[in-house]
């Protein structure tokens, strides 16, 4: 039951193969077992999981079922949900429970999901192994001395160890698409825009967006049809006509043209990620389609691009963080301005203060042309650099990550060659288009991760690219040893 | 030495909209503390703004009245600071590119017309209010303010006196209200403003340190401020010393103005733009949509009060100084059949004179327009005179009946009958010889004293044209 797909599930639950509350314990049962190991979740709460699973039952019951409905799901900790304690992985908002539901819960609620608990993650999503977090290292479940990547690092063990059905995450940098890579699933980033961040905790926010991560393109595409969507609480969510995202997973790839950017399969990349990512272009030559050479020549400007712009945006997104409302307040003050810094300097990390430094630094009087300008003006280099590319090709591919899951530590004191795990993802987010990581292999017996990059809106045509990719493989079926 | 002093104003004004600029909660004036606060007014994780349209048009409405540029694209920025009733440690406010672009206003001062340049004016979101002492040794914090929207604003450095800024403000506010963008009440902070103000050598055409008198809220007070402010920095110059930028703060009590923060100590808010809203786009079919809502204008109605009813360029602006005022001589001179003279002629004079004495708008005016126009009817017709027609006012101010009603009960109906007037006259004439002999001999002032021997033996009621006729027929 574990192992089944979305659809497989929903039909399993329609014929009564199973009730929700049935499958839904069966999950919880396991994460009893192996969450305290693997720190995936950090909330769970069992009466309301349950609740809701009766819920979809009576609701399956009268054939009102969608293709969701009893359906158990992670939800990362960056969403609020009415009830839950909302955490962002950070001590500030440890005891804070959310008085109202993000789009993303509500659209799983309304759908008639069921919500698991709240998933582990980097101190508001500030990071690249989930090592930031308060609440504690997650581990890797394919290698449990390695971190399974981030930020949405606890969303990505719960996956790979198969407690949940799928899960939802965040991708600023490719807290998405690297966890995913790391941990040997499907996961894929939306065109900005295309989910709404009402309710999102923000890390920046002309970057961050919600997406899937789960065992198939598939499921991906079951999990889009409930999470996209125009919502008029954000500003930024883009006014489209509703899209089935599974019309297209079938269609043959013959004649597909993929853009295989030099600069992300040069030095940096490790050789057996290399040899892997490799032998899933060849795969894809086998089912049709062509290659084709391209370059994206500001690659390399993607990482000091942003780490610019997303701490200018956080250093501001997190000012509400003073202790005055909610959050964590310190103990004693000794006047206002005492309250402000004793309070946040408790309450965040050690990573999340960096980024708050460097953004407030950034957009100082005399620094805000040459680092906040200058960086916004080559953002838009990096996105015409894909404008140019999508001229020659229908999709990108590339590996997802430098390397495989690296080991709890190896990186926790090194920040910028943390920062260079996100190589291949960030200037995805900087340009607003949507990024995929698909498992292809595995090196060293650790899994690698390939991914997809398509022109804006074309989460269908990737999700069809993947999909027939995991017709003709199994890589994405494979499960860590002893879970 | 001569000096000159240089003031621009900075004014905030509460849009009247029904909910704050960036979400669904009430902007209503008054209500419990934080009941109006609802979860993007905390800046809950998570919360996003949402531009509330009506405050848009409000700024159109503003920019076409002031025949400013209205920019196709603007940008809301974040201002950052911390303060406990800043929710989310920054404020949302328009900085480098603002909705309304150059503008001007057309002021009177005494006799002379002068124009004052609208630098700008930007949407922002109000902060919300420190509540000091509620509460033994605490500080509360009331949230409902918290995202009101706001104009603000901002004129060149255009006035030289401390009369000139007081015009452009009672100009300005009684501008909004007429647009019907902001309720002007300015004890509830609906109108605010701050007053940058310099001085330079008479002559001189550099700009001397300016410092800001902040947040005024009566015109009083910023007269007060501003003459204050102006003489403190000529002594100062004068006495050696030299003007350091500040924000300062006006005290009504003492009529003192004082330093509140040097620019040294200024923060510095890393303004950048709003990641959360995209750039505002205004169109011109946006514009257009707007103007047909828009009224006339007091400029425009001032011309056409000049032209349509000849009146004069200090009546037609007089008439103008309120939508209120121009409404009630408006209908009062439409029930008049358009006799617009002699309506304004009552609506500045005895009309505007009970209003101040009873500290009364004209909206709440006892004596109706249409009423008045009934009153004035009668001079008109000659059935009264002005001045009977004043005793006849106060009667209705007094709420004691109709126009014709007094009129008759008070028995105050003009005689017109020449036959009547003419014995009156015969009358006076033979009683006065020596007035007679006088007026005769040149002196003309005896003239008038037969009028007023005329009036008075008629007990007020003859009608004065005739008097005056028949009188010079005889003395022929």
């Amino acid at each position: 039951m574990i192992n089944q797909s979305l659809k497989q599930l929903a039909a399993a639950l329609a014929t009564k193969q199973i009730s929700s509350v049935e499958l839904t314990q069966l999950f919880l049962d396991r994460i009893k077992r192996l969450n305290p190991e693997l720190n995936a979740y950090i909330t769970l709460d069992e009466a309301k999981t349950l609740a809701q699973a009766k819920l979809a039952d009576a609701r399956i019951a009268n054939g009102e079922a969608t293709s969701v409905t009893g359906i158990p799901f992670a939800q990362k900790d960056i969403f609020c949900a009415k009830g839950w304690r909302t955490t962002c992985g950070s001590k500030m908002l440890e005891t804070f429970i959310a008085p109202y539901d993000a789009h993303v819960i509500t659209q799983f609620d309304n759908a008639g999901a069921v919500n698991l608990g709240k998933t582990n993650m980097d101190e508001f999503a500030m990071g690249s192994s989930n090592e930031t977090s308060y609440f504690g290292k997650v581990k890797n479940p394919w290698d449990k001395e390695r971190v399974p990547g981030g930020s949405s690092g606890g969303s990505a063990a719960a996956m790979a160890a198969r407690l949940c059905a799928a899960a939802t995450g965040t991708d600023t940098g490719g807290s998405i698409r690297q966890p995913a890579s790391l941990c040997g699933f499907t996961g894929l980033k939306p065109t900005y825009g295309v989910v709404s961040r009402y309710g999102m905790i923000a890390f920046a926010s002309s970057l961050d967006q919600a997406g899937p991560m789960a065992k198939s393109a598939e499921d991906c595409a079951v999990m889009m049809n409930v999470m996209a969507g125009f919502d008029e609480r954000d500003s930024t969510s883009l006014q489209r006509e509703n899209e089935d995202y599974s019309r297209d997973l079938n269609k043959p790839l013959a004649g597909l043209k993929i853009g295989l950017p030099k600069e992300y399969f040069a030095e940096g990349l490790s050789a057996e990620v290399a040899v892997v990512v490799q032998e899933a272009i060849a795969q894809y030559r086998k089912l049709g389609a062509e290659t084709v050479d391209i370059s994206l020549p500001n690659t390399r400007l993607s990482i000091p691009v942003y780490y610019v712009i997303a701490p200018a945006e956080a250093s501001s997104n997190l000012s509400r963080y003073d202790g005055v409302r909610y959050g964590h307040r310190a103990a004693e003050y000794t006047d206002l301005l005492d309250m402000y810094c004793k309070s946040r300097a408790e309450g965040f990390g050690a990573e999340v203060k960096r980024r708050i430094l460097i953004g407030t630094y950034v957009l100082s009087a005399g620094y805000y042309d040459a680092y906040y300008l200058k960086a916004q003006q080559i953002r838009r280099l990096i996105a015409q650099d894909f404008e140019a590319a999508f001229n020659q090709c229908d999709v990108i591919m590339g590996p997802s990550a430098p390397g495989t899951a690296f080991k709890i530590g190896e990186k926790a004191d090194d920040p910028v060659s943390m920062y260079l795990q996100d190589i291949y993802t960030i200037a995805v987010n900087l340009a607003g288009l949507p990024g995929m990581s698909i498992p292809a292999g595995f090196a060293n017996k650790l899994p690698v991760g390939l991914q997809i990059i398509g022109n804006y809106f074309d989460e269908a045509r990737m999700l069809n690219v993947a999909h027939q990719y995991q017709q003709a493989t199994d890589w994405h079926t494979k499960m860590p040893e002893g879970i | 030495m001569q000096w000159e002093v240089v003031i621009g104003l900075e004014t905030h004004t509460q849009l009247q909209t029904n909910t704050k600029i960036f979400s669904g909660a009430s902007i209503k004036y008054g209500a419990e503390p934080n009941t109006q606060a609802d979860a993007v007014s905390i800046a809950l994780p998570g919360v996003l703004p949402v531009l509330n349209a009506e405050a848009v048009k409000c700024a159109i409405k503003f920019g076409l009245a002031v025949n400013a540029e209205i920019a196709p694209r603007s940008v809301f920025a974040r201002k950052n600071y911390f303060y406990p009733d800043l929710p989310k440690g920054y404020q949302i406010s328009q900085y480098e590119l603002p909705v309304v672009g150059k503008g001007s206003m057309t002021i009177q001062v005494g006799d002379e017309e002068k124009t004052i340049r609208i630098t700008r004016a930007h949407l922002e979101e109000d902060a919300g209010k420190s509540v000091h002492g509620a509460q033994e040794g605490m500080s509360g914090i009331d949230l409902n303010r918290a995202g009101t929207p706001l104009l603000e604003i901002v004129t060149e450095p255009d006035m030289r006196s401390a009369a000139e800024a007081v015009a452009y403000a009672k100009k300005l506010h009684e501008l909004v209200q007429w647009i019907g963008i902001c309720d002007g009440n300015m004890q509830e902070g609906s109108f605010r403003c701050d007053v940058n103000v310099s001085v330079r050598p008479k002559g001189s055409d550099k700009l001397g340190t300016r410092r800001e008198i902040k947040n005024l809220n009566s015109f009083k007070f910023m007269q007060q401020a501003i003459e204050y402010e102006t003489q403190w920095q000529i002594d100062t110059l004068e006495d050696g010393g030299t003007i350091h930028q500040a924000t300062v703060l006006f005290n009504p009590d003492t009529g003192e103005t004082r330093a509140m923060r040097s620019k040294e100590e200024a923060n510095d808010y890393r303004y950048f733009p709003d990641p959360d809203l995209l750039p505002l786009a205004v169109s011109q079919a946006d514009i257009d949509k707007v103007k047909v809502t828009m009224p006339e204008l007091p400029e425009a109605m001032k011309a056409r009060f000049e032209q349509q009813y000849g009146l004069s360029a200090y009546d037609a602006s007089a008439l103008t100084a309120s939508s209120e005022i121009a409404a009630y001589f408006v209908a009062t001179t439409s029930a008049l059949n358009g006799d617009a003279k002699l309506a304004a002629n009552w609506v500045m004079g005895s009309v505007s004179a009970k209003l101040n004495e009873a500290d009364l708008a004209f909206a709440n005016c006892p004596v109706s327009a249409e009423a008045l126009a009934s009153l004035l009817k009668r001079i008109a017709d000659n059935t009264i005179s002005n001045n009977a027609a004043k005793q006849v006012f106060e009667a209705m101010w007094a709420g004691e009946g109709d126009a014709d009603v007094l009129i008759e009960q008070k028995g105050l109906k003009q005689v017109s009958d020449s036959g009547a007037i003419e014995a009156i006259v015969d009358e006076v004439l033979a009683a006065n010889a020596a007035m007679v002999a006088e007026y005769k001999a040149g002196k003309e002032k005896a003239f008038n004293g037969l009028v007023g021997q005329c009036m008075k033996a008629s007990k007020g009621k003859a009608n004065p044209a005739q008097v005056n006729e028949i009188l010079k027929k005889k003395l022929a």
